[in-house]
Parts: structure tokens; C-alpha cells; sequence
């Protein structure tokens, strides 16, 4: 086995073995730092010395071994306690208890960034170091961001939540890893977006719900264009300007033959809407093929389920393909005083003033964008915009 | 997103922490500074739990700042802070925040900022949105 595989399979088997340990101490915060530990001995020990025969079983062992060392070196008083629990060895069980740990990892007092630096050691097998490079955080900060999430979950329990209040639990799981594929996603962390696609891949795999698979394909269908949409540069390619035979296309059949499926059988939720949007998307061989009037649609049932101003800003954008510039901005106008600070909405507002040959309000609009931004690409992007505005007068 | 916190202070009662050496705290009854400390800690707990807190550093007396130019290729250094500024920078703290005006809030909550200009600024990336 390579290195790569080796990390692979790690990652793989952390939740499971986590999930034993959890369940023989009762105890997630230490649990956690000796499965960690485990997995670490496993990627020094075993490109050498060779895979184990039982790899869950090795893993359990060294964590186990850990928790008995950290047990011994705490007070008399735990010392007893825990005693008889040093005879048995954890046992991997066979049902799949990575549910139970994400739920836990984004477990609502903790806040998303805890929640996701949490999941990505927990259940994502990951260092923290990597998780610290990924977030472009100093490794202290974020070694301390997990351990005091870990404090502040101390007393929960090790069992999936009640039936009444899985659905919210579920919508945050999903949330976390909507939020570490945006990450890797817009940052081109290619990584970490990969991450994000194997956790909600493992979560389809273990519940039948379409929001899971909805964001599974949603994922699929967004990563397939990560090539495309920036130059050797770093620069922002607009979609319409995007090289389409660089769009992954095992991702994009994948992605619309999950969203397909699950539109015909599941209740429609928010992340399936998006899928669809980004289906239609994928399936136009050129940009000026794209099927605006069902995109905008889409972006009506959208606004139905989960309204907020970027669904009505990428409205306005998809009504102003599908029915003409007017008509897009004429949805921005409302929004012009609640969204003046924020650059996304001059943005496409620039964008349908362009298209309806406004090139000097269309300028002004980009140049505004451009110093509202906080992202350096975005920013260059904008300002060429606007520049092109200026020499082809 | 990350953003920069920047608190000022006048550098005729430099020392660290800042609020505390102001000549208004200076005037203050021990429990009114002790209020002031146990709140700043509080902050400082609260930031570190979220995840917030990212790294804060205190910066030396501004006499003992250093300025560096070029001139035609050479550089000319001089002492002491640039400019006449009645408030220098003492110090500066990153966090991760979800929204300004979560940054704004924590900025608010430094007793600093009731004796001089605590300053926030959004930190650049290199993501991007679809465009």
C-alpha cells in the first residue's frame, strides 16, 4: 500500500474505531485524543512494518493503551473506577456509529467553526495540522479551538439524539459539511472539498434522506467545474466563460443520476433544489444552451423553501438571462438598501447593467464591487470588468 | 472570515494592558478596574471557545519603532514613530468571525476601546466565489 492508501484507509476506520472506544469509556474528549494518537502510530509505523492483518483491531489496541496510560496518571479516585474496564479490549462493532459522531461533533451549543474543526479530526481522520493549513489558522489556535469544543461537550451522551430531534440535528451535520466543501470549494483547497464529498458520500451511504443525497449531488455537480473556473493564474473564470471539456464528467453523471433519483421519491428540501440548478447547468454543452427559464424556476421553488438575498441575487442573474436585464433588476431593487455593503450585489447588479448596455452605471457598479470585496480573485476579477468597460468605449 | 483588530493608545501612558494605564483608568476605584480586567477575560475565554480567537500580540513603546524608506536604492531608516498621531497602534488581535458585525462586537467589548479608537479591518483571501 502506498502512503496515499494507507492515509485512506486511516481515515476510513477513525470513525469506527473512535465510536468503540467512545463506547467502552463513556469519556469523547480523551477517547478522541488517544484515537488520534492511534491513528498517528499507524501512519508511522505501518508504511514500514506493513498493513496489520486486523487494522481496526491494531488501532482500537494502541488507542486503548493510551486511554489505560492517561486513566493511570489521573487521580486514585478515577483509578478505581475505571479498573475493570482495563480487562476487555473495545470491541469495532459492526453497526455504522459514524452518525452518532457527527451528530456529536456538531452537537448545537458549539459554534460552525468548532463544530467543523471537531468533525474533520473526529470523523475525518485528519491532524490537526492539516485542519490548521486548511483554515489558514495558526496550529495552536486551532489545536485549542478542538480541545475546548471537546470541553464543552464533555457531558453528552454517546447515542444518536432523539427521533423528534434528528431532523435539526441532521439539517446542522449537513450544514458543517456544506461549509468545509465551500471552503475548499472557493478557495480551491481541493483537499478539503474532497473530504467534505467522502463524509456526505459515507452519511448517503448509512441514511436514506434527500437532503443527504441532495447534497451529495450538489457537491458533485459544483466540484466537477474546480478546474475550470480559474486560470494558471488564480483568476476567476465566469461560468459562461469556462472551458466545458474540463468539466468533470464522471461527477456530472453522477451527480445528476443522484439528484435525478432522488427528486422522483424524497421531499424536496433546499440542497436538492441547488443540485437541480446545478444539473442544469451541467447538462448545457455550451454556455448559451443553458435552460434559464427552468433555472429561474428552480430558484422560485428555492425562494419558497429557504429564502435569503443570495438566492434572490442569483434569481435576479438567472431572470436576467431568461427574460432580459430589465427584468433582473427589477428583483435587485428591493434589496438595494438592506444589501448596499455587500459586494455580491453591485456585482450582478453591474453585471445586468452591462447587459442592458448601461456600460456607465454597469462601471460604477464594478468599481463599487470591487472595493467591497474581501477576496483578493474577486477583486482583480471585478476590476477587469470594470477596465473592459473603459477601453472599448 | 478573518479580520484584524487594531487597538490605538496614546503613547504618553504606554503600557500594556492599554486600558488600564489610561489616565481615566488611572482615576478609577480598584473595583472599577477590576471590572474592566475580569471583562476583558471573559472575552477572551469566550473567543477562545468559539473558535474565534485566532492570535493577538501587544506591540513594544512606539519609541522604539523603526521606519524604513528607499531613496534612489538606499534606505534611510529613522527612530520614533511616523507622524505627529496622537494614538499609535499597541497592539492587534486576528479573529475568525461569521460576520462583521460579529467582529464589530467583539472589537466593542475590549475595554480599550472606551479610552481610545479600537480599529477594525477585514483581512483579504484568496477564495472566490462562482462569478
Amino acid at each position: 500500500m502506498t502512503g496515499r492508501e494507507i492515509e485512506d484507509l486511516l481515515r476510513r476506520l477513525a470513525p469506527q474505531v473512535l465510536a468503540a472506544v467512545v463506547r467502552k469509556y463513556g469519556d469523547f474528549e480523551h477517547a478522541e485524543d488517544a484515537v488520534q494518537e492511534a491513528l498517528l502510530a499507524a501512519a508511522v509505523q505501518w508504511p514500514e512494518q506493513g498493513i496489520p492483518d486486523r487494522p481496526d483491531g491494531w488501532l482500537v489496541t494502541v488507542a486503548n493503551r493510551r486511554m489505560i496510560d492517561q486513566i493511570r496518571s489521573e487521580t486514585a479516585q478515577r483509578r478505581r473506577e475505571m479498573n475493570a474496564a482495563q480487562e476487555e479490549q473495545p470491541e469495532v462493532s459492526d453497526q455504522d456509529d459514524t452518525l452518532t459522531l457527527l451528530m456529536l461533533c456538531c452537537h448545537p451549543d458549539l459554534t460552525p467553526a468548532s463544530q467543523i474543526g471537531l468533525t474533520l479530526r473526529a470523523v475525518g481522520g485528519l491532524t490537526t495540522t492539516e485542519i490548521a493549513q486548511a483554515f489558514l489558522v495558526p496550529e495552536a489556535t486551532m489545536a485549542q479551538r478542538i480541545s475546548r469544543a471537546k470541553q464543552k461537550i464533555r457531558g453528552a451522551k454517546f447515542v444518536l439524539p432523539p427521533e423528534q430531534e434528528l431532523p435539526e440535528r441532521l439539517r446542522t451535520v449537513l450544514h458543517v459539511l456544506y461549509l468545509i466543501f465551500n471552503e475548499g470549494y472557493t478557495a480551491v483547497r481541493n483537499d478539503l472539498a474532497g473530504e467534505a464529498i467522502r463524509l456526505t458520500r459515507t452519511m448517503h451511504a448509512i441514511r436514506n434522506d434527500g437532503e443527504i443525497a441532495g447534497l451529495l449531488a450538489l457537491m458533485l455537480l459544483t466540484n466537477a467545474r474546480h478546474e475550470a473556473r480559474r486560470t494558471p493564474e488564480g483568476d476567476l473564470v465566469p461560468l459562461d466563460e469556462q472551458d466545458r471539456a474540463r468539466w468533470k464528467k464522471d461527477e456530472i453523471r453522477e451527480g445528476i443520476a443522484l439528484i435525478t433519483d432522488t427528486l422522483k421519491t424524497a421531499p424536496l428540501g433546499p440542497y436538492q433544489v441547488q443540485a437541480a440548478i446545478a444539473a442544469v447547468h451541467a447538462e448545457a454543452e455550451r454556455a448559451e444552451d443553458t435552460d434559464w427559464r427552468q433555472i429561474v424556476g428552480l430558484y422560485q421553488l428555492l425562494h419558497q423553501l429557504d429564502p435569503s438575498p443570495v438566492v434572490t441575487l442569483n434569481h435576479a442573474v438567472a431572470r436576467g438571462m431568461a427574460h432580459g436585464p430589465r427584468a433582473g433588476l427589477a428583483l435587485l431593487a428591493p434589496l438595494e438598501a438592506e444589501l448596499a455593503a455587500h459586494h455580491r450585489f453591485h456585482a450582478v447588479k453591474a453585471h445586468l447593467l452591462e447587459m442592458a448596455g448601461d456600460r456607465e452605471a454597469a462601471r460604477s457598479c464594478y468599481r463599487t464591487a470591487a472595493s467591497l470585496t474581501t477576496s483578493l480573485p474577486e477583486q482583480r476579477y471585478l476590476q477587469g470588468r470594470a477596465a473592459r468597460l473603459d477601453v472599448t468605449r | 472570515m478573518k479580520y484584524l483588530i487594531m487597538i490605538y493608545s496614546n503613547p504618553r501612558t504606554w503600557g500594556h494592558p492599554v486600558f488600564l494605564n489610561t489616565e481615566e483608568a488611572e482615576a478609577m476605584t480598584q473595583a472599577e478596574r477590576d471590572e474592566m480586567v475580569a471583562g476583558e477575560e471573559a472575552l477572551f475565554a469566550e473567543i477562545a471557545e468559539s473558535g474565534e480567537l485566532v492570535e493577538g500580540q501587544a506591540l513594544a513603546d512606539p519609541i522604539t519603532t523603526r521606519t524604513v524608506r528607499v531613496h534612489n536604492k538606499v534606505p534611510v531608516t529613522t527612530d520614533g514613530p511616523y507622524g505627529e498621531a496622537k494614538e499609535q497602534m499597541a497592539g492587534y488581535f486576528i479573529v475568525d468571525c461569521e460576520t462583521p458585525e460579529r467582529a464589530v462586537e467583539i472589537a466593542a467589548r475590549f475595554p480599550d476601546a472606551r479610552f481610545g479608537p479600537v480599529v477594525v479591518r477585514p483581512i483579504m483571501d484568496f477564495s472566490g466565489q462562482d462569478v
